[in-house]
C-alpha cells in the first residue's frame, strides 16, 4: 500500500428500524497508530466496530479498511484484519497449540508458518510448558493475552480490539497494553474500544463516541486542554453530560 | 480447500474431547440398538387364558391341554364358575376367557348346534385381534379331529374343497427382530446425527466463538461443510458398528448390497445433517434446539413407518412420509438387507433423498448469516 | 409424609411465608409465559402426538397391494378374483405371468402378497380335486405378513363355502366372541391413556429438571438459597407452574380423547383426576431427583431423555405389549411408574372399575413418590449444608 492511512470512514450509518446506532461518523486513521475508541456503554462503539470488521452492513456512508471497500471488498478486508471481542472468543475445549493451528488454518497458512508462529506465541507469552493445556483452565489473563496473539496470527494490517482487558486486573492489563505496542512498532495499526479512561492515554489519538455521533478526536493531550482538565475521566464526564 | 481441513479437524477434536458427548456417538446407540430390538416387538407371543369348564368332559379336557400344549398361552386359572375369574379381567390379568357350556360334548355327539364362550380384553384392538386367531385356530383344529372321530360324518362333505398352501417370503420364521433391527438402525443414526447439529452451531453463538469465526475470510459453504464431514463420518462408522452388531447379535440377513446401504447412508445422513444445521441456525439456545430438534424427532419416527406400516395410514398422511428421512432410511435399509433389493428398487427412495438434502443445505448455508 | 407435615406448617405458622410462595410461583409463571417457543412447544408436542396417532399410527389395513398370477383363467377364477376384490381388504395393483416377476415386485415392496391361482382351478374344485392354492407373503414385515394371510385364507374359506352352497355343516363347533372394553377396536383407546402417561412425564420430570438445572448452571440458584425463603418454598414454587401446565395438557389430552376420538370415561371422572395428580407428583419429584443430580441443562436434558422418556415410551406397555418382552425387560417394566399408571387410567377410564380393584397400582405410585422425594431430600441438604 502507498498511501498512509489504514481507515478511512465518511458518513458511515447504521440504522436498527427507528433507531440510529450510529449517526453519520467521519474517521482518518494512519497506518501504525493506535486509535482508542471510547464511549458510554450503548452509545454505538460496538456497531461501529462490526460495520468496520464486515459482521454488519453500514446503511449508508462511506468506509475503506486497509485500502478496501466494505461494501465491495468485504472478503479481501478480512484477510487484512484481526479481531478481538468483547467475549472470549478461542475454544475452551481445545488446547493453545489447537488454537493457534485452527485459526493460522482458517486464515490459510501454511504447516510451516503454522508451526513457526506457534513457536513464536509460545515464547513470546512464555507459555511454553503449557502448549497442550486445554484453554478453558488457564486464568483470564493469559487468555486474553494468548486472544490477542492469536488474532495477530496472520501478521495483519489492522487489529480491531473491542474492550479487550474487560474484567482484568491492572498488571495484567500493563502486559497486554505492552504487547500492543510492540505490534504498533512493527507497523500493525490498532483500533481499540475501552471504557478505562487511564487506557485512553496509552493511545495515539482518541475519540468519544455519545449517541452515535463522535463529539471529541484528537491526541489525549489536546482533548485535556480544550476541555480544561488534566485526567481522562473529567474530559469524558463532561462531554456526556453537555449531551 | 485446505481452509476446510483445519475447520474438520477442529470439530473432531472438539467432539472427542466432550465427555458428555463420546458415550452418546458409541455405547448409547448400540444399547438402544438391542434394547428398541427386543422391545420393540408387536408380536403377541403370552396370551393369559383363563378357563370356565362347565361341562367337564373328555373333549374340555382335551382342548385345555391341546391350549396348553402351544407355548402361546398361558393358562392363569381354570374354574368351574363364571362369577369365578370375573374380577381377573378387570384386573388385567387375563386377556381371554374361555367358557365350555354345560353337555358341550354330549350336544355335540347329538350333531346339535354347540358353542364356546369367548371374551377378550379388546383394549388393544391388535392384540385382541391375534390373541382371538390363536385361539381361533387351535379350536378349529381340535374340531376336525374330532369330526374326524364322528364316523357318520356325510360323505360330500369330504370332498371340494380348497387346499391354501402359504408360504413366508424373506423370513419364513417370521422373526420379529430381522424385521425391527435394519430400521431402528436406520433411525438411531438419523436422531444422533440430528440432535448433534442442531445444537452444534447454536452452541458456537452461545458461547461466543461464532464471532471471530464471522471476521475471518471463510466462506459460508466452508464452514457448514467443515461442520458436517465430522459428523458425516461418525453417523457411517456407527451404521458400520451397528450392521456388525445386528450380525452378530440377532444374525440379521444381509441379503444385498452393503455397498448401496452405504451410499444411501451417506445421503440420508446428508440430508438430516442440513436440517440439523438449518434448525441451528434459527435458533437463540441449545434448549431450544433441543426441543425443536425432539418435536421433529417425534413426529418423524412415528410417521416413518418403523413401528407401523405406512400403508396402513391414511393417504394424505402417506404423502407426508415423503419429505420424511427417516421413512426413507428406515424403507431402504429393510428392503436392501431383507429382500436383497437392488438399486432399481430404491430409485424412488434415493431420488427423494438426493433433493431432500438439497432443499436442507441449502436452507442451511442460507440461513447462516456472517453480516447482519 | 415428613415433606406434607413440614408444609403444612409452614403455611398455618407464617401466613406473610405462604404470599411469598405465592408470589415466588407469579414471577416463575410470567417467565414459562414469556418464553413463547417452549410454550407452544409445552401445548404443541401433546396435541400433535394425539393427533398423529389418532390418524396415522395404526395397524389396520385396508387396500394392502396384492398381485395375482392365474394361471387357470376360468371362470371360477374370476370369481375368486372378484370376491377378493370386494372386501376391500386387498387392492390388486399387478397381474403376475411368472414366478420370476413375483420376487421383482417383492424387492420393489409394491405387492406384499401373490395369490397364485392353480391351473385347472375350476374344474378340480367341482370334481372335487382338491385344487391347491398358493398365498406367497412378502414376510420381511412379518406381522403385515401373516395378518395378510390370515385374511386371505379366510375369505377363500368363505368363498369355497358360498360355492359348495350355503349348507349348515354338522359337528361344526360355532364360536361366541365378544370384544370387551373396546368392541369396536379401536385404537384410540389403547394410545390415549399411553400419550396422557407420557405427555405428563416430559413435562412434569423433563422440564422441572430442565428448570432447576438451568438456575443451577447461571448461578442464580445461590442466589435463592441465600436468601430468607426455606429451600422447600424455592423447590415448591418452582415446580408448581409446571403442576399446574401439566395437569391442564393432562385434561386436554383426555378432553380431546372423549370428543375427537370417542374414548369413553366410564369410572368416576374425580377419582381419574386425583390419581392423575398422583402420578403427576411422581414425576415431578422424579424431575427434582435428577435436578439434584445434574449441574448443567445439557446433563439434566440427557439423563430425562434417558432415564424417563424412552422407558415410558417404550417399556410401559404403551407401544408395545409387555408380555411380549423378554424376561429382563418385563422386570425393568415393573419400577417405571407409567406401567402403573397406564394400567390404571384403562380400568378407570375404559372398565369403568374403582378403588377395589386399582389400589394395588395406586399403592405402588404412592410409594414411589415418596421414595424419590426422600432421596431428593437427602441429595438436596448434602448439597446445600
Amino acid at each position: 500500500m502507498k498511501t498512509t492511512t489504514a481507515i478511512e470512514i465518511k458518513d458511515l450509518t447504521k440504522k436498527f428500524g427507528d433507531f440510529t446506532a450510529v449517526n453519520a461518523i467521519n474517521l482518518k486513521v494512519s497506518k501504525g497508530e493506535i486509535f482508542g475508541f471510547l464511549g458510554a456503554n450503548g452509545a454505538g462503539k460496538t456497531t461501529a466496530i462490526r460495520m468496520l470488521t464486515g459482521l454488519s452492513m453500514p446503511s449508508s456512508g462511506e468506509a475503506n479498511i486497509a485500502g478496501f471497500d466494505v461494501y465491495k471488498q468485504r472478503e479481501s478486508i478480512k484477510e487484512n484484519i484481526g479481531y478481538m471481542s468483547q467475549k472470549f472468543s478461542l475454544y475452551g475445549d481445545l488446547s493453545i497449540r489447537q488454537n493457534i493451528r485452527f485459526y493460522g488454518g482458517i486464515y490459510g497458512l501454511s504447516r510451516k508458518e503454522i508451526r513457526a508462529k506457534t513457536e513464536q506465541i509460545l515464547e513470546e507469552l512464555q507459555l511454553e510448558e503449557y502448549a497442550d493445556k486445554v484453554v478453558e483452565e488457564l486464568p483470564l489473563g493469559w487468555k486474553q493475552r494468548l486472544a490477542f496473539a492469536v488474532s495477530n496470527v496472520h501478521d495483519p494490517a489492522i487489529v480491531f480490539l473491542d474492550e479487550p482487558t474487560g474484567g482484568v486486573d491492572p498488571v495484567t492489563r500493563r502486559q497486554f497494553w505492552e504487547m500492543i505496542y510492540e505490534s504498533a512498532a512493527k507497523g500493525v495499526t490498532i483500533f481499540v474500544t475501552t471504557h478505562y479512561m487511564d487506557e485512553a492515554e496509552y493511545c495515539d489519538r482518541i475519540c468519544i463516541m455519545v449517541a452515535g455521533k463522535i463529539e471529541a478526536l484528537g491526541t489525549p493531550q489536546e482533548l485535556k486542554q480544550r476541555f480544561d482538565t488534566d485526567n481522562m475521566d473529567e474530559v469524558f464526564l463532561k462531554l456526556v453530560r453537555t449531551n | 480447500m485446505k481452509r476446510l481441513l483445519f475447520i474438520i479437524q477442529k470439530e473432531f477434536i472438539q467432539i472427542f474431547r466432550n465427555k458428555a458427548i463420546l458415550p452418546l456417538i458409541t455405547v448409547v446407540p448400540i444399547l438402544q440398538l438391542i434394547l428398541l430390538s427386543y422391545a420393540a416387538s408387536n408380536e403377541v407371543k403370552k396370551v393369559n387364558l383363563a378357563i370356565v369348564d362347565q361341562d367337564v368332559s373328555s373333549y374340555s379336557r382335551r382342548l385345555v391341554n391341546k391350549i396348553r400344549m402351544s407355548d402361546r398361552f398361558g393358562i392363569i386359572d381354570a374354574r368351574y364358575a363364571e362369577s369365578q375369574v370375573v374380577g381377573l379381567m378387570e384386573k388385567g390379568e387375563v386377556d381371554i376367557i374361555l367358557q365350555f357350556p354345560s353337555k358341550f360334548e354330549t350336544d355335540f355327539h347329538k350333531g346339535k348346534e354347540v358353542s364356546l364362550r369367548i371374551e377378550v380384553n379388546a383394549i388393544n384392538g391388535q392384540g385382541a385381534t391375534i390373541g382371538f386367531s390363536y385361539l381361533n385356530s387351535i379350536i378349529q383344529s381340535f374340531n376336525q379331529e374330532i369330526q374326524g372321530e364322528v364316523k357318520i360324518l356325510p360323505v360330500k362333505m369330504l370332498q371340494g374343497g380348497i387346499d391354501i398352501e402359504h408360504s413366508y417370503w424373506y423370513n419364513s420364521e417370521l422373526n420379529f427382530q430381522h424385521f425391527m433391527v435394519p430400521g431402528i438402525l436406520g433411525e438411531l443414526v438419523t436422531i444422533l446425527v440430528m440432535l448433534l447439529t442442531a445444537m452444534n452451531v447454536v452452541r458456537e453463538r452461545e458461547v461466543g466463538t461464532i464471532e471471530q469465526i464471522n471476521v475471518t475470510p471463510i466462506k459460508n459453504w466452508q464452514f457448514i461443510l467443515g461442520k458436517m464431514v465430522p459428523f458425516l463420518v461418525i453417523g457411517m462408522l456407527l451404521m458400520t458398528v451397528g450392521l456388525i452388531a445386528g450380525k452378530l447379535i440377532f444374525d440379521v440377513p444381509m441379503r444385498g448390497n452393503l455397498a448401496l446401504v452405504f451410499a444411501f447412508c451417506a445421503v440420508n445422513i446428508t440430508a438430516v445433517l442440513g436440517l440439523g444445521l438449518f434448525i441451528s441456525n434459527l435458533v437463540d439456545t441449545q434448549q431450544q434446539a433441543m426441543f425443536v430438534a425432539f418435536f421433529f424427532v417425534i413426529i418423524f419416527i412415528l410417521m416413518s413407518g418403523l413401528f407401523t406400516p405406512i400403508e396402513s395410514m391414511p393417504e394424505w398422511a402417506q404423502y407426508l412420509t415423503l419429505p420424511n428421512p427417516i421413512a426413507h432410511f428406515v424403507e431402504v435399509m429393510r428392503k436392501v438387507l431383507l429382500k436383497g433389493s437392488d438399486f432399481a428398487d430404491i430409485v424412488l427412495n434415493f431420488r427423494a433423498t438426493v433433493i431432500l438434502s438439497i432443499i436442507f443445505n441449502a436452507l442451511a448455508v442460507m440461513s447462516y448469516r456472517k453480516v447482519d | 409424609m415428613k415433606f406434607s407435615l413440614n408444609w403444612s406448617a409452614l403455611i398455618s405458622k407464617s401466613y406473610p411465608m405462604f404470599k411469598i410462595f405465592v408470589a415466588f410461583v407469579k414471577k416463575e409463571f410470567y417467565h414459562i409465559l414469556r418464553d413463547r417457543r417452549t410454550l407452544v412447544i409445552l401445548f404443541g408436542i401433546p396435541i400433535a402426538l394425539v393427533l398423529i396417532f389418532g390418524y396415522t399410527v395404526t395397524n389396520e389395513f385396508k387396500g394392502a397391494s396384492i398381485a395375482i398370477f392365474d394361471r387357470a383363467h376360468d371362470e371360477l377364477s374370476q370369481e375368486y378374483i372378484l370376491h377378493l376384490q370386494a372386501s376391500g381388504h386387498f387392492e390388486i395393483v399387478d397381474n403376475t405371468y411368472s414366478y420370476e416377476e413375483i420376487e421383482e415386485s417383492f424387492k420393489s415392496g409394491e405387492v406384499k402378497m401373490t395369490v397364485v391361482i392353480p391351473p385347472d382351478f375350476g374344474k378340480d374344485f367341482y370334481r372335487g380335486e382338491n385344487p391347491k392354492l398358493q398365498l406367497l407373503a412378502d414376510a420381511s414385515e412379518p406381522n403385515y405378513a401373516s395378518t395378510l394371510i390370515n385374511y386371505a385364507s379366510q375369505m377363500t374359506r368363505q368363498f369355497q363355502l358360498e360355492k359348495m352352497g350355503n349348507q349348515q355343516r354338522p359337528f361344526q363347533i360355532g364360536i361366541e366372541s365378544r370384544m370387551i372394553y373396546n368392541p369396536r377396536l379401536e385404537s384410540a383407546y389403547n394410545f390415549i391413556p399411553g400419550v396422557v402417561a407420557l405427555i405428563l412425564m416430559l413435562i412434569s420430570a423433563m422440564m422441572t429438571s430442565l428448570t432447576i438445572a438451568r438456575e443451577k448452571e447461571l448461578g442464580t440458584m445461590d442466589l435463592l438459597l441465600v436468601s430468607p425463603l426455606p429451600p422447600l418454598i424455592i423447590i415448591l414454587g418452582k415446580v408448581t407452574p409446571y403442576i399446574i401446565l401439566s395437569f391442564l395438557n393432562a385434561v386436554m389430552v383426555l378432553a380431546m380423547g372423549y370428543f375427537v376420538f370417542d374414548v369413553p370415561i366410564y369410572g368416576n371422572v374425580i377419582l381419574l383426576l386425583i390419581l392423575c395428580i398422583l402420578y403427576l407428583s411422581t414425576a415431578l419429584a422424579l424431575g427434582v431427583l435428577i435436578s439434584t443430580r445434574s449441574q448443567t441443562q445439557q446433563a439434566a436434558m440427557m439423563g430425562s431423555l434417558f432415564s424417563l422418556l424412552m422407558p415410558t415410551m417404550l417399556l410401559s406397555g404403551f407401544l408395545f405389549p409387555i408380555s411380549s418382552m423378554p424376561r429382563l425387560l418385563q422386570i425393568i417394566s415393573n419400577v417405571i411408574p407409567a406401567t402403573y399408571f397406564i394400567e390404571i387410567l384403562k380400568g378407570v377410564m375404559l372398565k369403568g372399575v374403582g378403588m377395589s380393584v386399582i389400589w394395588f397400582p395406586s399403592m405402588i405410585l404412592l410409594l414411589m413418590t415418596l421414595f424419590f422425594l426422600a432421596i431428593a431430600w437427602k441429595n438436596f441438604n448434602v448439597i446445600s449444608k
